[in-house]
């Protein structure tokens, strides 16, 4: 659990890059840090594993104060992982994934142990990779690699900065899925920095809405978009939050209200989709018909009935807009 | 042609004797140059302060004529009866490497990819874990251009020392202008420039041997 009491952040006398912050981080929750360029973002982050000082304020990380303990102590129990990634190219992968651990003092069999599992854990093999050097690998690998590195230690705590910033949008998502899928098996308490709105909503158990060092709103993705607390959420979120939203809804959320349409054996061109797959990938890929019907499957895969445009509509109209503060609108 | 070679059968021997003097002059000088300047210019990259003060006196010093920097030996080490000969060549040699050392090594470090270093303090690294492990291994490449601009200066420079009693290549040469003499004074700076082109290339080939190939690029 991370908490930040009143933490302000002058930079100097004129320039307050965070004012006055206040908020929990939930143990082995995701929170997001989003907002515009410059709204202290990084600020916040960094002094959480003290890299930036805390003007006013304090940071309270699992009931100690972050000031109390030793700055080298404290970041060796936090992982840290940046967008560029920051691996060093004079180290082997498997050098630069141990480093924190190295630091830590452990054996080499208790090293080599944790780093075949972490490896395993993004689906690289440490026989091949472990010995590569960082420009031997591609920018997605080197990322995953980031992540890795910063959860060697096993320590409870996460810090990532627009960790998968650099990388093109068809690997950011599918490293974002592995991320949740690790996380779900680990359970780290993360602060996550993002200026993209749509991996907020993903990643985020919580998201921060911050503008100018101050804290817009702190709330659940789907409150964020259906209750905006002011002008300045509604605007950032844009005109489009309903259909950003539907990222938050399964298939299966849709059957369970509405209900699925009947299969029409007689069409031949079809496509099928899991019945856990989100809605908006959904209605992307009815708009882009790349198939005159879609049908859906179940876990066992099993044909369950199909999804139409107009299914999706219906199910916007009543779920989500239909739960969005009125006074919001427009 | 016939000529160049009755000179070199006759003066083969004393130039492969001057050569060897010359290269270990510049050696001694270059060893206890890095034996300062390194560390120098690491413990600077950690003290802004001095940074600037000690880089301002390492290029003072590479502006002063060589000719006129070992002419100022010559006082000084009169006073312990040294005035002339190997050490106050010594001495000028180690002065006038420090500026390539100094200064290469300081912003070699300095240049290492900031957010390298800051991930190194992020997980927790100390000051000298984190020279060692990763800003000197990422500066070398710089830092060895810095010992072989060093050595390639030194070992043109120390051709003056001959004139300070030193010995070395520079004794052809300065036989050669007195005599009037081509013969040495072609055969003394062909004898320089071999030995620093020789020097150049072992040295880049021992940086190439130590760092990694990602390092390199
Ligand atoms: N070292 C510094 N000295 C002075 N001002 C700084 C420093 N670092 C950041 N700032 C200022 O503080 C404010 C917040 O910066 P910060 O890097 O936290 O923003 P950010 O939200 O991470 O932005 P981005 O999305 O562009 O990364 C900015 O106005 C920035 O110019
Ligand atoms: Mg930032």
């Amino acid at each position: 659990m991370i908490t930040f009491n009143q933490v302000t952040k002058k930079y100097s006398s004129e320039k307050t890059a965070v004012k006055d912050v206040d908020f929990t981080v939930d143990e082995g929750k995701i929170v997001v840090l989003l907002g515009p360029s410059g709204c202290g973002k990084t600020t916040l982050l960094r002094m959480v594993n003290r890299l930036e000082s805390i003007t006013e304020g304090s940071i309270v990380i699992d009931n100690e104060n972050s000031m109390d303990l030793d700055a080298i102590e404290l970041r060796r129990k936090i992982g840290y992982v940046i967008q560029s990634n920051g691996l060093f190219p004079n180290m082997t992968i498997e050098e630069n994934v141990m480093i924190v651990t190295d630091l830590l003092g452990w054996n080499k069999k208790k090293k080599k142990e944790r780093f075949n599992y972490l490896m395993k854990l993004i689906g690289l093999d440490p026989k091949i990779y472990g010995k590569r050097y960082p420009h031997e690998l591609s920018g997605g690998q080197q990322q995953r690699i980031g992540v890795v590195r910063a959860l060697a230690a096993d320590p409870p705590v996460m810090l990532m900065d627009e960790p998968f910033g650099a990388l093109d949008p068809i690997i950011r998502e599918k490293i974002q899925d592995e991320f949740l899928q690790i996380q779900r098996e680990v359970k780290k308490t993360i602060l996550f920095v993002s200026h993209d709105i749509d991996e907020a909503i993903k990643m985020a158990d919580k998201i921060m809405l911050l503008r100018d060092g101050e804290i817009m709103q702190y709330d659940t993705p789907s409150k964020m978009l259906s209750h905006p607390e002011n002008e300045f959420v509604n605007q950032f979120f844009g005109k489009d939050r309903a259909i950003k939203s539907l990222s938050l809804h399964t298939v299966r959320n849709l059957q369970e209200v509405i209900g699925l349409a009947e299969m029409d054996e007689s069409i031949y061109d079809t496509k099928t989709i899991n019945v856990n797959q989100d809605l908006r990938n959904t209605l992307s890929m009815l708009l882009n018909q790349e198939a005159d019907q879609v049908i859906v499957t179940n876990d066992q895969d099993e044909k369950i009935g199909s999804i139409t445009i107009d299914l999706v509509q219906k199910y916007l109209h009543y779920e989500i807009k239909g739960k969005m503060s009125v006074s919001q609108e427009g | 042609m016939e000529q160049w070679a009755r000179f070199l059968e006759i003066n083969a021997p004393r130039i492969l004797e001057l050569t060897l003097d010359h290269a270990l002059l510049v050696s001694l000088a270059i060893v206890v140059a890095l034996l300062i300047g390194v560390p120098l210019g690491i413990y600077l990259t950690t003290n802004e302060y001095l940074a600037g003060t000690v880089l301002q006196v390492a290029s003072v010093t590479l502006t002063i004529p060589s000719l006129a920097l070992f002419g100022i030996m010559i006082p000084i080490f009169s006073l312990i009866n040294k005035g002339i000969g190997f050490l106050p060549a010594f001495v000028a040699l180690v002065l006038y490497s420090q500026l390539p050392i100094i200064r290469n090594t300081y912003t070699a470090i300095k240049n290492v990819n900031p957010e390298m270093r800051d991930a190194a303090i992020g997980m927790g690294m100390k000051t000298h874990q984190r020279l060692l492990r990763v800003e000197i291994p990422n500066a070398m490449p710089v830092i060895m251009a810095g010992i072989r601009t060093a050595v390639v200066l030194n070992i043109g420079i120390a051709v003056i020392a001959a004139y300070i009693g030193a010995g070395g290549l520079g004794v052809l040469i300065t036989q050669g202008i007195s005599r009037g003499d081509n013969y040495l004074i072609i055969s003394g700076s062909l004898a320089v420039a071999l030995l620093a082109i020789i020097a150049d290339g072992l040295l880049l080939l021992i940086q190439k041997r130590f760092t990694t190939k990602a390092v390199v690029e």
